[in-house]
This record gives C-alpha cells, structure tokens and sequence, in this order.
C-alpha cells in the first residue's frame, strides 16, 4: 500500500502538466477563431475552449478518458469501433511475435554459448539487425510474406519477434555464462557432460537474467505489433486506430489508441514480472 | 611405489605461463599417500597447495613429471569418479535446496531416485544436518553451508577427498567442531584425506601426515609422519606430543620462508 502514494504522485503531477499543456497547444486555435471573427475573449473563456476542442492538438485527459470509456465500456468488443477489439487484435500478434522471438533468442543464446563460430558469427548479425529502423524493414517483411500469400497475423507477429529476440539472446548468452570457474570445475569433478551442464547449471543460473529480457522483449514485441500494422493499411489493431486517427486529424482517437497501447503494455510486463517472481521464488532465487 | 598408494607423485612440475612469464606452482614434488591416510598441506599463500589438489582432480595439467591416483591418470580417475572435491566456498547452487544440492552429483551420476534418497539422508545425518533438507542455501550459516558441500562431495561415496581449506573462512568454535566431525567421519568411512589448511593446530589435529610447502618455487619442504594416535580427542591438543609435533611444523614453515629472497 506504501507504494501506492508515490504513484499516485507521479499519477496527479503528469495530468496538471498535461493539462497545462492541453491549454498551451490548443489556445492558438482558439484566439485564431476570435481573431476571425472580430472578438475579445477571456483567458478563462481560453481555458474553457481548450478543454472540449473536436481536433485538438493535444487532447485533455478527460476527454481522452471519455473516448476510451465510449470505445470499451460502451462498445460491444466485437464491434469495428471497440478499443478492446482492437486491443486483441494486437495483443494476439504480440504474444505469438514474443513467443517465436523468445524462443529464436533462447536458441541463438544456447548456439552462441556451446559453439565457438557461433560465437563468433551471431552476435553481429543480431547487433546489426537492430541499427537497422524496424519502420524501414516492417513494409518489406509485409510485402515478402505477401506475395508467398501469408497475412494476417503472421507477418505481424514477425515483425514483433524481430524486435523481442534480440533482448533475449543478449540476456540470455550472459545468463547461460554466468555460473564462475569454480561451479564449471565442480560440474567437472563429477563428470557431468555438456548436456548435464547445461541443463542442471547454466539454464537455472541464466534465469533471473532471461527475466529481465522478457519484461524488455514483451515491451518490444508491443511495439513491432503495432508498427507492423502500420505499413498494411490495417483497418484493425491499435496500429491502425493510430494511423486512421492521423488520416483524418482524430487526435482524440490516437491518444486513446496509445494510452490502450500503454496500458497494454504495462499489463503484460507485469504479468512478466508477476511470473519473474513466483518462478524466482520458487527456485529459492527471489531477490 | 607401494601398492596402496592411492596418490602418488614423481617429480611432478606444473609452471603457468602467464603474460608476466612463467610462474613455478610446482616443482620436484614427490610424495606418496597410502590408503587411509588423512594428509593436510600447510605452507604460505602461493605454494601450490590448491594447485597440487587440481593437479590431483584432473582439472589442472601437470608439465614435468608423473603422478598417478587409484593407479590410473588423474583425468580417468576424474572420469571414475574417484574422488569428492570440496572447494574453499561452498559453492551451493542457490536454486536447489539443501537436499537438491547434495542430490546434484547423484543425480549426474545416474544413482535411481531410492538410492538418491537414501544416500542424501545417509550424508546429511552424517554432517549433523537432518531437518535441513528443504532449506535453501542462503537459509544457512556459512558453517552449515560448508558441511552440505562437505556432504555432497560424500554423497557419491568416492574414497578419496580432496578438501581445500573448506575450513579457512569460519570462526574458531565451529570449526573445532567441524574438524572432531571430519575425524570421525574419516574414522567411520576409512576414506583417503588431502586436506589444505593454513592452521598448523588444525593441520597436526587432523593428519597424520603433514606435508609443509615452500613458494616460489611451489615445492615440499618437509614431510611430517605424525605420532600421534588415530583416536584423537579436542584436548589431545594440550600434549607435549602435539606441541612437539606442531614446533617442527612451525620450523618447517619458517625455514621454509627462510629460502625466499
Ligand atoms: N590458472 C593460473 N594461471 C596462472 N598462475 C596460476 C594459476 N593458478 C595458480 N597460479 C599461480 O600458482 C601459484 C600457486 O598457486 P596456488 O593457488 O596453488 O597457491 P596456494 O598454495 O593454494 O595459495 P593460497 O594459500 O593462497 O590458497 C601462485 O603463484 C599462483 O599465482
Ligand atoms: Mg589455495
């Protein structure tokens, strides 16, 4: 409960500052319209006009608050207009691009570790496939995948694991490395085969590590969904609620399409975390 | 040789080749251990004791000389398990319980999940840890860590232990304890002992050979064939055979120290 009050903090601090930045950015339009039409107007008839704007630059929370509340509560999720339709949408290619990119790092780790040109050969590739902007290759991998005539979830869910593998592999290969020379030479004073090792020493040992990438990797995978179906021309998923919004100034509509992404988010590195901790614990390993 | 000579070693060298050139851990060393016999390696920080144990262990490659264990190379007998190793840390697993801990090298080893059982409860009684079973290393004090690692490397029941200063890190009463304990467990079991210890009391109360080294270059200074009696109480520390034996240990380390420079 004690951890609740700073949050609250921080809570109550970003709506006053969204607030005061809501008035700021919209109180330009407002002042052109009295202008236009040959009237004074009140800083507190400002304020009162930047708060319900229908194309704001910046949208006030309680109107966003309101959007979310009217594209989910109100909305029968299977509607086209349902945030928690859109939501799933996404949410499915997350988890599958997450599932296939958690997987891919974890073999690429064990790869890297046992074998010494795989050591040597990988770890570049994954470097460089991350310096390249995933906005550049989403179009590319959705066009490929395309013309071999898959769609859908799929190239999605790609696009998602081509950014989680790499937080994975890089924790991964440092958790599997972690035990020291002394539990290396007593795995040896009882013969253990590499196999042994592996399983009964560098796999327990690498997961507090691995862990920590999955909360970074399920981050990552969010974000690759929703770029994915950027490049689509989707006309489902928080992807495109957010591109639909910019097509057509729906500024409302784009900051209640990212606040879902961010709760989203938030849910599923928690969920992460929560898992984190009953393993962690299970193994004797909570910190 | 003898034949019951279970370690046995024959001018044996080890130098390191280091960027800062080579480093002499061993050199000239023989010596011979007989079954049964509790040996301790005592000498300055540098000597070679850990290196000696590892060369014994297989896991370090001697560059002069032979040396056999159980009358084979010390990689097959690695490979025959013929030895348990307990290093300076403990070196528990923090995932796996104390049992968990104990049950590893069984389990490497291919022992049924009944023999598994019986043998953790066998050792665990044997180093006073019943009831400690489900804890988690870090719910033990350094003392009860040290006897799990010292019942793990029992576990598989090889006949010769390797044990490098498993001691060194704890207070004076409990490991007064935990030597009478090893006494009778080497008593009980009849095991083959190589046993490092920066402690001359500890090193004459154990052994009943005393091997004192010399750095640079890691070589035996002298061998101590102890007099005293294999039924060894707390308070035979007070004899004048104890005494005695203990001043030739402590002039053996300072002549020892003497050569340097
Ligand atoms: N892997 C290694 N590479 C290079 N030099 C080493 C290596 N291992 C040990 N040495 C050197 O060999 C010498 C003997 O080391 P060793 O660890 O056997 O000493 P020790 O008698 O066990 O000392 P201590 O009482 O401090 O444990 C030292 O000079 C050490 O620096
Ligand atoms: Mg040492």
């Amino acid at each position: 409960m004690k951890s609740i009050l700073p949050i609250l903090t921080v809570v109550a601090a970003i709506i006053v500052l969204w607030y005061g930045a809501a008035v700021w950015l919209n109180s330009k339009w407002v002042y052109d319209q009295a202008a236009r039409a040959g009237v004074e107007v009140s800083f507190s008839e400002v304020v009162k006009q930047t708060m319900n704007q229908e194309r704001p630059k910046l949208p006030a929370p309680h109107q966003v608050a309101a959007e979310l509340w009217k594209t989910t509560v109100e909305k029968k999720i299977t509607s086209k207009r349902s945030l928690i339709f859109h939501s799933w949408i996404t949410l499915s290619a997350t988890l599958l691009g997450f599932a296939i990119g958690t997987g891919l790092g974890i073999l690429l780790a064990v790869g890297i570790v046992h074998n010494r040109a795989m050591d040597m050969s990988v770890m570049p590739w994954a470097i460089a496939s991350q310096t390249i902007p995933i906005i550049a290759i989403a179009p590319m991998i959705i066009v490929v995948l395309n013309s071999v005539g898959i769609q859908g979830l799929l190239p999605k869910a790609i696009i998602s694991a081509y950014l989680s593998f790499f937080p994975v592999v890089v924790g991964m290969v440092k958790g599997l490395r972690s035990p020291g020379m002394m539990e290396l030479d007593q795995m040896k004073t009882w013969n253990a085969s590499p196999a042994q090792t592996f399983w009964k020493l560098r796999l327990p040992a690498s997961m507090p590590y691995l862990f920590a990438s999955l909360k970074v990797g399920i981050a990552a995978s969010l974000v690759g969904a929703i770029v994915g179906e950027l490049p689509t021309g989707a006309i489902r998923g928080l992807g495109a609620r957010l591109l639909s919004g910019s097509y057509y100034g729906q500024t409302v509509q784009i900051w209640a399409a990212l606040l879902a992404a961010a709760i989203l988010a938030a849910g599923l590195v928690g969920i992460v975390g929560l898992i984190q901790r009953i393993t962690l614990r299970r193994m004797g390993m909570a910190q | 040789m003898t034949s019951d000579a279970v370690i046995a070693a024959r001018d044996l060298g080890l130098t390191f080749q280091t960027n800062d050139g080579p480093v002499h851990a061993l050199k000239d060393v023989n010596l011979q251990i007989a079954r049964g016999d509790f040996v301790s390696f005592i000498g300055p920080s540098g000597c070679g004791k850990t290196t000696f144990l590892r060369v014994v262990a297989g896991l370090e490659e001697p560059t002069a000389g032979q040396i056999t264990v159980n009358g084979m190379s010390p990689d097959e007998a690695r490979r025959a398990r013929a030895y348990g190793y307990v290093f300076q840390a403990a070196g528990l697993f923090p995932w796996r319980t104390i049992a968990g801990n104990v049950k590893l090298p069984l389990e490497i080893m291919g022992f049924t999940r009944a023999e598994q059982e019986k043998r953790v409860k066998k050792v665990l009684q044997l180093v006073d840890l019943e009831g400690f079973e489900r804890k988690f290393p870090w719910q033990l004090s350094g003392g009860m860590q040290q006897r799990a690692s010292i019942a793990r490397a029992l576990a598989f029941d090889a006949d010769i232990l390797l044990m490098d200063e498993p001691f060194g890190a704890l207070d004076e009463i409990v490991r007064d304890h935990l030597n009478e304990q090893l006494l009778k467990l080497w008593a009980r079991t009849g095991k083959t002992i190589a046993f490092v210890t920066h402690s001359i009391p500890e090193a004459v109360y154990l052994s009943t050979k005393i091997v004192v080294m010399s750095p640079r270059p890691g070589r035996i200074h002298d061998v101590i064939e102890s007099p005293l009696p294999r039924e060894r109480p707390l308070d035979i520390r007070d004899t004048p055979e104890f005494l005695e034996v203990a001043h030739r240990v402590r002039e053996g380390l300072r002549a020892g120290h003497a050569y340097e420079g």
